[in-house]
């Protein structure tokens, strides 16, 4: 433990740097990304959104469902026929709330985690510039939406295939596809989810540049988020009701009709982009002048 | 007494803005009505150890964060290394190397995972050289050994070399270190001093503020010190001890007569207390007071020519002690 007086490199004296920057390097998104997905907490939250499916599935094995009963969600009784449905109805079940606490939890943390830790002033100080920072930490954040989504999905899948097998697939129209386009029509719903979710970690990584407590902000965007699943169900606001952020998420019904009209997909998405737009923009006028005091 | 020549108003050194690595123009910042720095003018001049100095909550942290774009100055604008802050940061930064009042890294990663988060951020580090960048700057501060412990785990004293370590990633040209010896033990203290005066003469400028005197004394070459917001003095260690205005004391059993002795040699500030007299020196020759005051048949015990040491000047520049103790 001493520190060493004179140390041939890096001298300070040197002010040569014969680097040349690239114009776009990913090496602080990788960073990011590593934060993300190395830390405990979040391999935590991963467990549970993952272990969904592995319940559904056999709780499904043990105890079939008796048929016909009509009540539950479609999926479920279809689980016995394909396991591909495993993931269908896991994903069902945790888009109220697993999925959008997952998202809340890693977009409150976005900038409120490194203010709360005083890591942001030294990120800035490195320096960082802050349209830059936010850039990475909202690709974080959709990166981290999609992931949990196809985590979900593919832990469905694969689970079910386990249990219950694969073939034909019978769509909500009543038609039966292949498997492969079976496959397909899942993808496209975890890409329709993900655009979804990603739209809330925007609203996310805005909460979190108001704020230096990172469950705060978490709250706060789940708080949002349920919000809008409950004024979706008054009927009297039908109104309000196209421009919730929660209202089209239920959309990706869409991928199991034939044929699959994506022009029904496309209010989901264009209020996904329009909410995605509006709050990060809304984060970078509040983030881009901000006193950064912790 | 080596300086007793007073030089009123030569605390402020004319440094030339461009030969300054840091350079402030009317600073000021205000919260709400409070004015946490006001109209402040600091001149650090390249290649020196600028001591910036003042009790807690004097405002240096907020200037230090000014400096460093943290925050944003309610009016005023500053030069780092010559260039306009506002417009060149992109540019400027990556040669400045900052800690910023305290360490601050991600608990549950390890020192080496945290220098290698921050040389990431930096988009001007090469990559390539980054592996051996980072075991040289956890060398320097001596945290080789625990570089593959989580943060959490590091004592205070780890925590700010660790701090320093990320300072140091890259070659800097200007340090800007916020109490840099907090938390210390003695030994890493003298460290971080050693450290300090090590990269000073490798040609960077530091600027350090500290609230110990002991501190200016043993490494800095000049001083600006605070208080309540305001810069108060500033320029080089000598000039400062010069500005201490050196006073006459004289024991006596008739202070009083002393006193009016002194008055009419024109010594201003006359005190009178119990057994003794006194006041500022000014021009005069200390003998010539003593041959008045024999001449007056004053009965003269003992005579003194007293400069105020470098804390009492402190004291009496911002009417608060400071901790001298480390």
């Amino acid at each position: 433990m001493s520190v060493r007086e004179a140390s041939p490199t890096p001298g300070p004296a040197s002010p040569a740097r014969p680097y040349v920057p690239r114009s776009v390097s990913t090496r602080f998104l990788r960073s990011e990304l590593m934060l993300i997905f190395g830390r405990r907490r979040n391999w935590a939250g991963m467990a549970a959104l993952a272990a969904v499916p592995i319940i559904i599935a056999v709780v499904t094995k043990i105890w079939p469902p008796g048929g016909g009963g009509g009540g539950g969600p479609d999926f479920f009784n279809q689980i016995t026929n394909n396991g591909l449905f495993v993931s269908l109805a896991a994903l069902t079940v945790e888009l109220p709330l697993f999925l959008p606490l997952a998202v809340s939890a890693i977009a409150g943390d976005s900038v409120a985690g490194e203010a709360n830790t005083g890591t942001l002033r030294y990120l800035l100080t490195v320096p960082v510039d802050r349209t830059r920072l936010l850039a990475v930490k909202y690709l974080g954040v959709l990166t981290f939406a999609f992931a949990a989504v196809a985590l979900v999905a593919v832990t469905g899948t694969i689970v079910g295939l386990l249990l219950f097998g694969g073939g034909d697939v019978l769509l909500l129209s009543g038609r039966l596809v292949g498997f492969v386009e079976g496959l397909g029509r899942v993808l496209g719903v975890v890409l329709y989810l993900g655009v979804c979710l990603s739209a809330l970690g925007a609203i996310g990584v805005f909460v979190s540049t108001l704020t230096e407590q990172p469950i705060g902000a978490t709250i706060a965007i789940m708080v949002l988020t349920v919000l809008s699943f409950i004024l979706d169900q008054i009927a009297q606001l039908d109104w309000l009701h196209p421009y919730l952020l929660t209202h089209h998420w239920m959309d990706y019904g869409e991928f199991l009709r034939d044929p699959v009209d994506l022009g029904a997909l496309g209010p989901g998405l264009l209020s996904a982009a329009a909410y995605t737009g509006i709050f990060l923009t809304a984060a970078w006028a509040r983030f881009a002048g901000k006193d950064v005091s912790s | 007494m080596a300086e007793t020549t007073p030089r009123p108003g030569g605390d402020r050194e004319p440094v030339p803005a461009r030969d300054a690595s840091v350079a402030t123009y009317g600073l000021t910042k205000r919260f709400g009505h409070q004015v946490a720095v006001d109209s402040v003018e600091l001149r650090v001049p390249r290649g020196a150890v600028y001591g910036f100095l003042g009790p807690n909550g004097s405002g240096k942290t907020t200037t230090i964060r000014m400096l460093l774009g943290l925050i944003m100055p309610t009016a005023g604008r500053h030069d780092l290394l010559g260039k306009p802050f506002r417009e060149h940061a992109g540019a400027v930064l990556p040669r400045v190397g900052a800690l910023v009042e305290g360490p601050a890294f991600h608990p549950y990663l390890s020192g080496r995972a945290n220098l290698r988060r921050l040389d990431a951020a930096d988009r001007t580090a090469d990559p390539r050289t980054a592996a051996a960048r980072i075991d040289t700057a956890l060398e320097r501060v001596g945290l080789t050994s625990a570089a593959a412990k989580r943060y959490r785990a590091y004592s205070l004293g780890m925590r700010q070399r660790l701090a320093i370590a990320a300072a140091l990633l890259t070659p800097r040209e200007l340090l800007i270190l916020d109490e840099p010896t907090n938390g210390l033990d003695p030994q890493g203290t003298r460290e971080v001093r050693a450290l300090v005066s090590g990269l000073a003469a490798d040609g960077a400028t530091v600027m350090l503020s500290t609230h110990l005197l002991s501190e200016v004394e043993q490494i800095c070459t000049h001083v600006g010190v605070m208080h309540q917001g305001k810069l108060v003095a500033q320029g080089s260690l000598a000039q400062l001890r010069a500005r201490a205005v050196p006073r006459v004391r004289v024991e006596t059993e008739r202070p009083e007569a002393a006193a009016e002795t002194l008055t009419a040699l024109g010594v201003t500030d006359v005190t009178t207390g119990a057994g003794e007299a006194g006041g500022l020196l000014g021009d005069l020759a200390p003998e010539k007071i003593v041959a008045a005051l024999v001449h007056d048949d004053v009965p003269v015990r003992g005579f003194g020519v007293v400069a105020p040491d470098l804390e009492e000047l402190f004291v009496e520049l911002t009417g608060e002690g400071f901790d001298v103790s480390a």
